[in-house]
């Protein structure tokens, strides 16, 4: 991974909740412009790492986080950088299609009035992450539609929209595919592979296949650690760990 | 032998409940009954269209005059004046409780709110003798401070319990998703509050405060206490008023039995019934749609 620019990245990441410890000593970059892909077992702590990225655990009260976290170097959580400044420059997508009782175009039109962006722009960003997202033609017709009344997957391309509307630099997904149809999915994924060229991407999944078809990288992690990481070809092909190996071949999980 | 008796106690118990079932029904009715009664006992006297639009409640006066507009106004000044108070004291509590506070500073308020619910309301108005009116009357310049603000602050404070605390279950109701949504676009807690939570939780504040109206405008040992008895038209919330409650607790004990003026008091009886009937379907209706919604 050296030789690429490394966008996000964490060391020496340790992470309580009360006293159970779920993160221990967790060091991992991704690089810029990739989609890194984090895998393992259910509570292996792939989406609390996540979410340190966007500093979501200062919502909780019982967290405690040592370690450094950083965007381009900086780090997220000292210095000038607000809680509201990390989110914006990260954005997430969640695993339940999350979108506000609004309408479509409400959805997307909050983040912009919280991040201050001038009415006049608003309607032409809007426009942008929807067809950004491919669901403009779905609902160009009808931006006032709840966005409630939209279908699960069409619910999740608007969260993305919702995220990409900010400009990001990058976007983090939380099992974005858990709860859809096979159709929705593949949907998704291929939005996934076309925001790779402007964003970084990191994708929590527990789909080995969905990980083999959009992941340029593959963390694997186990037990809040991580135990391997690498091109996917390399890690699902000839992973170095056992433990590694038979996850990704379904041995365990 | 054994299986005989326990039919029997089982049956005996059917029966208990059955009976004190029909016995809640049967209050019920009664109250409603008599109600009812009296009341188109006073409208075969007094036309209805006088009585409640008339300017004078004089009943002791000759002619007598049942116009119970004053009434009406008074219960709906002191009512206004109190969920004036309430409503932003109530949804501010409440939306700290749900999203600020820390546990300990929660695990002392909550139970304070729900105690202050249990104070009686002739302790309340007692407050607004003692304290709450020489204070307003030092403010104003007037004799006493017993009118309809002394009675507004008091229900204020009567009602703020059950406002605080259905607010509450509302806000925290609230799928905790919604708030990561707008977490994660960047919006930090009060955008997050004002623009995402209260919205959604809006049908189950609704009803917090038509459950607050309803304690208002039944209320009467506070208000009648506090707010003076002048049973003139309203001029403002620096003079005392009169409520319909008030009217009905005042008068009634003086009252000859079965005089027009008897049949007076069970018209505004039926009236603040219908009132407070009303407020409370309307509430009710906002619970129900509540709850659907959280069952979505």
């Amino acid at each position: 991974m050296n030789e690429e620019q490394i966008k996000l990245a964490a060391t020496a990441a340790n992470l309580w909740f009360g006293r159970k410890q779920v993160l221990k000593n967790v060091s991992v970059a991704f690089p810029k412009n990739k989609i890194t892909a984090l895998i393992g077992p259910s509570g292996c702590g792939k989406s609390t790492l996540l979410r340190c990225f966007n500093r979501m655990h200062d919502l909780s009260n019982d967290v405690t986080i040592e370690g450094k976290f950083l965007l381009e170097g900086e780090d997220l959580y000292k210095g000038s950088l607000s809680a509201t400044e990390v989110r914006r420059r990260i954005g997430m997508v969640f695993q339940q299609a999350n979108p506000f009782p609004k309408s479509i175009y409400e959805n997307i039109n909050y983040g912009l009035k919280i991040n201050d962006i001038p009415k006049e722009e608003r309607q032409e960003i809007i426009e942008h992450a929807l067809k950004e997202s491919y669901i403009w033609d779905e609902v160009k017709d009808d931006l006032q539609k709840p966005a409630t009344r939209l279908s699960g997957g069409q619910q999740q391309r608007l969260c993305i929209a919702r995220a990409v509307a900010l400009r990001p630099e990058v976007i983090l997904m939380d099992e974005p595919c858990s709860a859809l149809d096979p159709i929705s999915t593949s949907k998704i994924e291929e939005l996934i592979l076309k925001l790779k060229k402007d964003y970084t991407i990191v994708i929590v999944t527990h789909n080995m296949q969905q990980a083999q078809r959009v992941a340029d990288q593959t963390v694997f992690m186990y037990l809040g650690e991580i135990i391997e990481a690498g091109d996917t070809s390399q890690i699902f092909d000839e992973p170095g760990m056992e433990l590694t190996k038979n996850y990704v071949q379904g041995h365990f999980g | 032998m054994k299986l005989a008796i326990r039919e029997k106690t089982d049956k005996a118990a059917r029966l208990i409940f059955r009976m004190t079932g029909l016995m809640v029904i049967a209050i019920l009715a009664g109250i409603f009954l008599m109600l009812l009664w009296n009341t188109v006992a006073f409208f075969l006297k007094v036309r209805a269209f006088d009585f409640i639009t008339g300017s004078q409640w004089d009943p002791s006066g000759n002619p007598a005059n049942y116009g119970m507009l004053p009434l009406l106004m008074s219960t709906t000044l002191v009512t206004f004046g109190a969920m004036g108070i309430a409503i932003p004291l109530g949804i501010g509590t409440a939306s700290f409780l749900s999203d600020y506070a820390g546990k300990k500073l929660k695990s002392v308020l909550k139970p304070a709110i729900e105690m202050l619910a249990s104070v009686p309301s002739v302790a309340i108005g007692f407050l607004g003798i003692v304290v709450l009116g020489p204070g307003i009357a030092g403010i104003t310049g007037q004799s006493n401070g017993l009118n309809a603000l002394n009675g507004a602050v008091l229900l204020a404070i009567m009602s703020l319990p059950t406002i605080i605390t259905v607010t509450q279950d509302a806000l925290e109701g609230v799928p905790n998703t919604y708030k990561e949504a707008s977490y994660s676009v960047g919006a930090n807690r009060w955008q997050t509050l004002i623009q995402v939570t209260i919205p959604a939780a809006a049908p189950g504040i609704l009803a917090a405060v038509m459950l607050g109206v309803g304690r208002a405008i039944g209320e009467t040992m506070t208000v009648l206490m506090a707010t003076g008895n002048t049973s003139a038209f309203p001029k403002g919330f620096f003079h005392s008023v009169r409520t319909m409650t008030a009217t009905i607790a005042i008068e009634m004990g003086e009252v000859p039995y079965q005089t027009t003026h008897y049949y007076a008091l069970f018209a505004v009886a039926a009236v603040l019934f219908l009132m407070t009937l009303l407020v409370n379907i309307v509430g009710e209706h906002f619970v129900n749609k509540y709850r659907k919604y959280q069952a979505s």
